[in-house]
């Protein structure tokens, strides 16, 4: 099963203190070491981002900072695992990480599971029959 | 929820077991022991843990508990009492010299774990043995997950751990990194199980029971994990950047009523890119540390020729039949020799290829593969002796177990009828 977690903070945040740094170096290493981790990484400020927006029928072009957004996504990682349960006892030691070398830090992982059609097709079959239940 | 306590448990468990027992292995010097302490530091876990939440540091707990109960053990065992006596001191010296658990648990992990690999797949255990207990001692299955995965009843798999670990006793075997002399030989016995184990997964279709298709993800992740361990080792990024990009081919090889489908008949669009930019960068690190390409090198290199050809006329031909020769010098085998048939006439055309396809039916050892006839009947028609390619491909059909496939080569068989020379137009 594959997963993506993405870490949501307010900005600005500063940067990440250097114990942080090293702490989540050796978290990152034990994934790779124990081959889970597909790839990983920190994403840059919303100021130097851009959003492209279609709505209306009109395609919309707009340069970051984006004042509205009260979180936003910082960082992200992609997993395999064997369970969502693994994913989240993952996430909870990436946490902890934060709590203890990033004091005042807050946020939050969200952990989506990556659908292949495989997925997909399989939702599709639960929803019509729970749909298939609520009409009997 | 109790319930989803248990499944977290289950989580840390698949996380922390292979290197809890790995140092446990190295401090009381008994696979067996250690395992059995790593099981009582579950079970305590599974008491636990419900009430008072899953501690920060699971590992470490497990850890600790799984030492308390070794100094236990070795208090209570009254026949070498004296022996184990100095041993629990000497543990609990240790324990007060390491009050930070988390340390104790990094210590020297890593060759820990290589050990724990070697081990399991020593060669005084056979094949299946050491299947089962790399799955379950650095892939953290459980044995009922082992047994579905196997199509096999749980207890077999169970007696199979119980007698290995026996035969590891018995035996003696020493928890260690076999030295140079025997580590090639050693490491690939060891790449053997791992991509026996791959192979398992790769040949379940979609549909089955999904624990079986699972296990090339276990593979990977065992072919990684070792990667990490051994990175000088060549032979082991082969055969990752082998499953990688096999694995890469996984949703399109099977079709929509479980025929399977082959190489040249499979829409490239689907096969994964993330995995085959994996298997390519593992074979580069694997040349990067030697020139001396090892079979699963060269089957990783073939492999790689046909994921870089975007259609399959853009395949490098001349360049897999160079492989083949090479794999063949290595790991001679009908198989092997088959394929670079194969590959000799996609290069060469159909006639030299069926000079070495005739070469090998006198040889007698393929007589009974279905693969042999259907190549030679695929060259003949390609030769355009159809009433030959007829007769292989009706012999084909004769060998091959699977319906679909017999089915194809009979359809085959039949373009070819006595009284038509040439192929109806489809």
């Amino acid at each position: 099963m594959r997963f993506m977690m993405m870490v949501k903070h307010t900005e600005p945040s500063g940067p990440p203190p250097k114990e942080f740094m090293d702490a989540m170096a050796i978290l990152t290493e034990e994934a790779v070491k124990a081959g889970t981790i597909r790839g990983s990484g920190g994403l840059g400020p919303t100021a130097q981002s851009t959003r492209v927006r279609l709505s209306g029928g009109q395609i919309k072009v707009t340069d970051g900072p984006f004042t509205e957004a009260k979180e936003v996504v910082g960082g992200y990682a992609e997993f395999e695992l064997k369970s969502k349960e693994e994913a989240i006892e993952g996430a909870v030691r990436f946490m902890e990480l934060h709590k203890k070398h990033w004091p005042g830090w807050e946020g939050e992982t969200e952990i989506r599971q990556i659908f292949g059609p495989e997925d997909f097709a399989q939702q599709a079959k639960e929803q019509s029959r729970t749909a298939q239940k609520q009409a009997s | 929820m109790a319930t989803d306590t248990h499944r977290t448990i289950d989580a840390v468990w698949r996380i922390e077991s292979p290197r809890l027992i790995a140092s446990l292995t190295r401090i009381v010097r008994d696979l067996g022991l250690a395992e059995d302490l790593a099981q009582d530091a579950l079970v305590a876990a599974l008491e636990q843990w419900p009430e008072s939440g899953v501690p920060d540091n699971p590992g470490a707990w497990l850890m600790a508990t799984a030492k308390h109960r070794a100094i236990d053990h070795f208090r209570r065992n009254t026949v070498l009492e004296r022996k184990h006596e100095e041993l629990g001191r000497e543990f609990e010296e240790k324990e007060m010299a390491v009050p930070d658990f988390e340390a104790a648990l990094d210590d020297d992990f890593g060759d820990d774990l290589l050990r724990l690999v070697f081990i399991s797949c020593h060669p005084a255990l056979s094949t299946e043995a050491q299947v089962a207990l790399t799955l379950r001692l650095i892939g953290g299955l459980k044995t009922e997950e082992i047994a579905r995965a196997f199509l096999m009843p749980e207890a077999t798999i169970a007696q199979r751990v119980v007698r290995a670990k026996r035969t590891l006793a018995e035996k003696r075997v020493p928890f260690e990194v076999p030295r140079r002399v025997e580590l090639a030989a050693r490491l690939s016995s060891v790449l053997g199980v791992i991509y026996l184990i791959f192979n398992e997964g790769y040949s379940a279709t979609a549909g089955e029971d999904w624990m079986r298709p699972a296990l090339c993800e276990d593979a990977l992740r065992l072919g990684r994990i070792l990667a990490e361990l051994a990175p000088q080792e060549p032979e082991v990024y082969g055969l990752v950047a082998l499953m990688e990009i096999q694995a890469s081919r996984s949703r399109v090889r099977v079709g929509p009523s479980g025929e399977p489908i082959l190489l040249f008949d499979q829409n490239r669009a689907h096969w994964d890119q993330l995995l085959i930019r994996r298997g390519l960068a593992a074979l580069a690190h694997a040349e990067k540390l030697s020139s001396a390409q090892g079979p699963y090198v060269l089957q990783a290199e073939i492999a790689a020729c046909h994921a870089r050809a975007r259609t399959p006329e853009e395949t490098d031909w001349p360049r897999i039949v160079t492989l083949y020769a090479a794999l063949a010098q290595l790991a001679p085998s009908p198989v092997v020799e088959l394929n670079r048939a194969v590959a000799v006439a996609m290069a060469f055309g159909p006639a030299a290829g069926l000079e070495l396809v005739d070469a090998l039916t006198v040889g007698r050892s393929l007589e009974n593969y279905h693969l042999l006839p259907g190549v030679r009947g695929d060259l003949l028609q390609k030769l355009s002796r159809l009433d030959e390619a007829r007769a292989e491909f009706e012999r084909a059909a004769s060998l091959t177990r699977n319906a679909r496939e017999r089915k194809l080569l009979l359809e085959r068989a039949q373009a070819f009828a006595v009284g038509s020379t040439q192929p109806e137009p489809r």
